[in-house]
């Protein structure tokens, strides 16, 4: 690592946090964070992160869901202990398949929801008891902090940054 | 201000006049008597065409009981088939001529209710946004308050459909037959005769006047009122009148909406019955009401009349297209799904009519209201692009016309359906009417409600999660 000195600009608003990232951007300079109390939409685009694929992924574990919905109702009420489903005694899963279909529903959603959760956890890299990686605490309550790498251009960076309106800018060393 | 332009008031009134032409010719065709009935029966089973032959299965199992009540839970028919044994081909041509006559009212009918349903629900659509004081929709309102003025012909319409059908000129709906409350009647009805607190035709024709008179006042009102707002400069009190009596338009709506829906449609199979249905259809209207919304506003932006909407106000329609779509289709399955499971004979009724003569437009509207709108809607980037709105609007469209269309027609014309001139002669007329109603309403205001106090966040408005192509896109941020 040539460098371990980072810029930390502080913001108390997200609007004056978004036109600082576009005007830092703008610059060509590489942002290594932001972190907010709060989302802030629009904040991804104007960083220049990839699109989440978040999306594909809950697609996928709705489809499991899905699947598994069809084979544990199967499973259940046809295969291991065949019922009567509403004087409807056909023992096949299809004709019987307007009884399954709030089952099927319901495990589509419970399937993508969690498995989506348990998903941005493991890509963020949390996870129970974990100890907090911002690198200040007012950043969980109302401030906004943009983390800029330096290489050599500390004056250049924080002319730039208390043009955008930040609060509090600070040189600081990365572990 | 635009100018409602020579060209499309031409289509309009071609429309209107072609349609005319088309309903006075099924009219005019329609079987006099009873005789040129049994002529078209016999046409028909000689060709032995599907419709004729699955039409011998239903009558043989449904219809019977009383010539003018067409459904009736199978136990009864069975048992009065026993009885009118010998009867049966006399009684069959008179039930099937009865229908016959029926066709060219009920294609009025479907159209008619299609239209007026679409242009009530976007008048409450409306009356939600000025409730909820919503910002986004402001540059929208000229366009819906537009919509609402096919109201008022549409009314007059009902109005006459709802007069003829009181004085027995049109035989619609069934329990208005001669003697159905009559005991002394052999076509007397005990199970509509205990429900005559309600379904009497003093009664069903006051009612179905106070509707109209309700929503028609209120768009009158609002209309005048929110013009009024443009030039007011009164610190907001016009603003503030409008809201108040639209939550009051609101609360009469909900009610007068459900009863008519059981009036106007559920009164059609007067043996059955069920309690989401108001629901269900309000669901088919707003889906088709937030529909004709993007449709009008997507042809009046690419006019250049609407310099205040952008993509993120199409995407918001779109959005509302989208979820009410699934919408209907958790309420078409939740009556569905709760009538299978019980299977109780006067409530599978209306299902086995559906699936045995409508099974193709039955089914089909699942998909052109599911299937389809789900996935061409499910990306958020084409919930603003107009190809895929138009595309996706008129699939959905005409699944909630067909929606519409085997909800009356199973009742009132049974095996005798097609979509034929009588149809197509009617959805032109009211589309005429439509299109002359509401741009010639379009251009008789300012298209940007300036007195609007949330004007300036409808125009800035940014769904984040996209970007704005369109036209006017550049004017903001």
């Amino acid at each position: 690592m040539e460098s371990s000195k980072v810029i930390h600009a502080f913001y108390n608003d997200d609007e004056v946090l978004m036109d600082a990232v576009k005007a830092v951007k703008a610059e060509h300079h590489h942002i290594e964070e932001v972190f907010c109390p709060f989302p802030v939409h629009g904040l991804d685009k104007a960083m220049g992160l990839a699109p989440t694929r978040l999306a594909i992924t809950a697609f996928f574990y709705g489809i499991t869901g899905l699947s598994f919905a069809i084979w544990m109702t199967n499973y259940m009420m046809i295969q291991d202990w065949p019922q009567d489903i509403g004087g409807k005694p056909s023992f096949s899963w299809f004709e019987n398949m307007p009884a399954f279909v709030p089952i099927m529903f319901e495990l589509t959603v419970f399937f993508a929801a969690h498995l989506m959760v348990i998903t941005f956890y493991m890509r963020s890299r949390i996870w129970p008891f974990k100890e907090a990686e911002n690198p200040d605490p007012r950043t969980t309550d109302d401030h906004f902090l943009m983390e800029i790498p330096v290489h050599d251009n500390v004056d250049e960076l924080t002319a730039l940054l208390s043009k955008t309106g930040a609060v509090e800018i600070n040189v600081v060393d990365k572990h | 201000m635009y100018q409602f332009s020579g060209k499309l008031k031409t289509l309009s009134l071609a429309l209107i006049l072609l349609g005319a032409i088309g309903i006075a010719f099924s009219f005019w065709t329609a079987p006099k008597t009873i005789e040129a009935a049994k002529e078209i029966i016999a046409q028909q089973s000689s060709h032995g065409d599907g419709h004729g032959t699955s039409h011998e299965e239903v009558t043989k199992n449904e219809h019977h009981a009383a010539e003018e009540t067409h459904h009736n839970d199978e136990k009864e028919s069975h048992a009065k088939v026993e009885s009118h044994g010998e009867h049966h081909d006399d009684a069959h041509a008179e039930h099937v001529f009865h229908q016959m006559q029926n066709k060219p009212w009920a294609a009025v009918y479907v159209a008619l209710f299609f239209f007026l349903g679409i242009t009530l629900l976007v008048l409450a659509f409306y009356a939600s946004q000025r409730v909820a004081q919503s910002g986004w929709s402001v540059v929208l309102f000229r366009v819906m308050e537009a919509i609402t003025a096919n109201l008022v012909p549409t009314s007059i319409i009902m109005i006459v459909i709802v007069v003829t059908a009181a004085m027995h000129i049109n035989h619609l709906f069934p329990w208005m037959g001669e003697g159905i409350f009559d005991p002394t009647s052999p076509n007397y009805d005990p199970i509509i005769d205990g429900k005559s607190w309600w379904m009497n035709v003093p009664g069903w024709a006051i009612r179905s006047v106070v509707y109209l008179a309700i929503w028609n006042a209120y768009r009158w009102f609002i209309r005048r009122n929110s013009i009024k707002e443009d030039t007011a400069n009164d610190g907001g009190k016009t603003y503030k009148l409008n809201y108040n009596v639209s939550v009051g338009f609101i609360f009469l709506f909900m009610i007068s909406e459900s009863m008519m829906s059981w009036d106007w449609i559920m009164g059609l199979d007067p043996h059955w019955f069920s309690t989401l249905f108001a629901w269900y259809v309000l669901a088919s209207l707003l889906v088709s009401a937030l529909t004709v919304i993007a449709f009008v506003t997507i042809y009046l932006r690419s006019k250049g009349a609407l310099p205040g909407v952008n993509d993120s106000h199409i995407h918001d329609l779109t959005k509302f297209m989208f979820g009410f779509s699934v919408f209907w289709t958790y309420l078409w399955f939740a009556q569905f799904m709760l009538i299978w499971y019980a299977d109780i004979p006067e409530e599978t009724t209306y299902f086995v009519a559906r699936f045995t003569e409508y099974k193709l437009p039955f089914l089909a509207m699942l998909v052109m209201n599911f299937a389809f709108p789900i996935l061409l809607l499910l990306n958020s980037d084409f919930k603003s692009l107009p190809w895929f709105v138009v595309i996706g609007g008129f699939v959905i469209l005409g699944g909630h016309y067909i929606d519409i269309f085997v909800m009356v027609m199973p009742a009132t014309v049974g095996a005798q359906w097609s979509f034929g001139i009588a149809e197509i002669s009617s959805l032109f007329f009211f589309l005429g009417v439509f299109i002359y109603a509401t741009f010639s309403a379009f251009a008789k205001a300012n298209p940007i409600p300036k007195g609007n106090p949330f004007l300036v966040e409808s125009e800035h408005f940014h769904y984040y999660n996209i970007e704005h192509r369109g036209e006017g896109s550049g004017d903001h941020h």
